[in-house]
């Protein structure tokens, strides 16, 4: 018996997904032709799927910088910055986030996978206690198993069911840290920061956001939800990534705490992995600038987002509860889910394929994250995408034209009147 | 004591019988994510409507050593004694 043979069914499942189609999880892009464009299989294809919210991946100035900091730095850094010491790049970053957030301290990591990794296992120790959001991102339950604090789970977005099991927990004498998101990169719906700021006061507790999907994308200056929300004062907290409106690779945690420097020699996943390369962090202090230079890209970021979201719910879609740069459908199986995402994928459209248990219910998403730099013509051809194989699968009921067509072939039979009530019946 | 595991058993089946909507034969040997083919989502979801039912905290840390129902019914008792 192998040691992989644990993993059978997983196989299985894979071997299905294989069978279909192209399998979603091991797509190769040959080139990158812009920050919405990528070439698949030798054929242009419309990226709505890869979180380049700013769509800053390609823009000049971030890529003059990186490469000015490579030709001067090297290509790595080639260890972690208690043992390597740090660069004039990773001050230089954390000082920018520092200013940009208003916020004492910054801590960079090599990943924004890390910084939730790091932040959870390390703020929170034995016997405190760290009550999540049931619909947490992956790195947050692992920060959580990593460190050695009670983890207590509430209710998606449910302020009060956080204050019931908070009230169950005054007796313990721990920390209490509650986690959020800024925007759920599931179905895109935004935490009620306000109701959970008032929770965290009346109750005592720490709050930390993570705004990794909404930094640069929500608040008059782009700083997230905790801004938007007009509750930065209450969020102990910030953490998020470079690798989504930044463009490039990284994590971070900033906040006003006395002390949090100390962090640096207690967190195991900031002291024990090399740091960001040079010309990283070169790109993401291009991107912080330009980002704040051209809040209009938020704007076009939020036009773009509501000519999908609106588009797809009017088309008759089930799409999440409001909308945001990402806009997921939901279909009612897996098997459909994966036909319907290879179909897009023959059409020219790359977007997420996310199936149970990694989403929030029991439906399979086809998930998009939206661009500023997205043209109205892609997103337009990606709702168009989406109404014929919608329409072709039997997701959306058949259009006018061809409950016409039918209709028409079915009264030479003399049921027209019939096969109208039933086509009504069905839409 | 007795008395009171078999209480909490018996509310447990009663909770996971709700959730699953088909009839299943249910007892302390039941192996909850083998007999029962639930994901850990809904496992995790699970235990947090017994935290409502028994208003108590289960951390998740106590729901590892977790198997069958009749752990999670010693393991209950146990936080339903402690609060």
């Amino acid at each position: 018996m192998s040691i992989l043979s644990k993993f059978a069914p997983l196989r299985q499942t894979y071997e299905q997904l294989r069978a279909v189609g192209q399998n979603p999880f091991e797509m190769v892009f040959e080139g990158m032709l812009s920050p919405t464009e990528g070439l698949y299989q030798g054929r242009r294809t419309i990226l709505l799927g890869t979180n380049n919210y700013l769509g800053l991946t390609f823009d000049e100035s971030c890529i003059e910088d990186s490469i000015a900091a490579l030709r001067l730095q090297g290509t790595g850094t080639t260890g972690s910055r208690i043992a390597n010491g740090s660069y004039d790049g990773h001050r230089k970053l954390e000082l920018a986030l520092a200013e940009f957030f208003a916020r004492k301290h910054c801590m960079v990591f090599s990943t924004g996978y890390q910084a939730n990794l790091g932040m959870l296992s390390t703020l929170a120790g034995k016997g405190d206690y760290l009550l999540l959001d049931a619909d947490s991102h992956a790195s947050i339950y692992d920060g959580a198993r990593l460190g050695h604090a009670e983890v207590v789970r509430f209710r998606h977005n449910d302020p009060e069911d956080l204050r019931k099991r908070l009230k169950r927990l005054s007796n313990e004498p721990g920390s209490k840290l509650v986690v959020v998101e800024g925007i759920y990169s599931m179905l895109g719906d935004a935490a009620p920061l306000r109701e959970f700021a008032e929770v965290k006061r009346e109750m005592g507790a720490w709050l930390m956001v993570d705004e990794a999907h909404s930094l640069g994308v929500l608040g008059a200056n782009g700083r997230g939800l905790a801004e938007a929300a007009d509750v930065e004062a209450d969020v102990d907290f910030v953490v998020g990534t470079f690798s989504k409106s930044l463009g490039s690779v990284g994590g971070f945690c900033v906040s006003n705490l006395d002390d949090f420097d100390v962090l640096r020699v207690a967190c195991r996943p900031y002291m024990f992995t090399a740091s960001l390369p040079p010309a990283v962090m070169a790109s993401t202090i291009a991107a912080l600038r330009r980002m704040q230079e051209s809040p209009e890209l938020r704007t076009r970021l939020h036009e773009n987002a509501s000519r999908l979201y609106y588009g797809l719910s009017k088309l008759g879609f089930a799409v999440g509860p409001q909308a945001s740069p990402i806009v997921s459908v939901a279909l009612q199986e897996a098997g459909l889910a994966v036909q319907f995402w290879n179909h897009l994928l023959e059409g020219g459209l790359y977007l997420n394929l996310a199936l149970p248990p990694a989403t929030p219910t029991q439906s399979p998403l086809l998930r998009s994250s939206v661009s500023a730099v997205h043209t109205t013509a892609q997103i337009d051809r990606a709702l168009q995408l989406f109404e014929s194989v919608g329409r072709q699968l039997g997701v959306l009921p058949p259009s006018l034209e061809s409950r016409r067509k039918r209709v028409a072939q079915q009264t030479v039979g003399g049921h027209a009147e019939v096969a109208l009530v039933a086509s009504a019946a069905r839409g | 004591m007795t008395d009171t595991v078999k209480t909490t058993q018996a509310e447990i089946i009663e909770g996971l019988q709700e959730i699953l909507r088909r009839p299943a034969t249910l007892d302390a040997s039941t192996n909850i994510v083998r007999d029962l083919q639930l994901d850990s989502l809904a496992v995790m979801d699970f235990i947090m409507s017994l935290e409502d039912r028994f208003e108590i905290v289960i951390p998740l840390d106590r729901v590892a050593e977790v198997e069958t129902l009749g752990d999670l019914a010693r393991v209950v008792d146990q936080l339903r004694g402690r609060n």
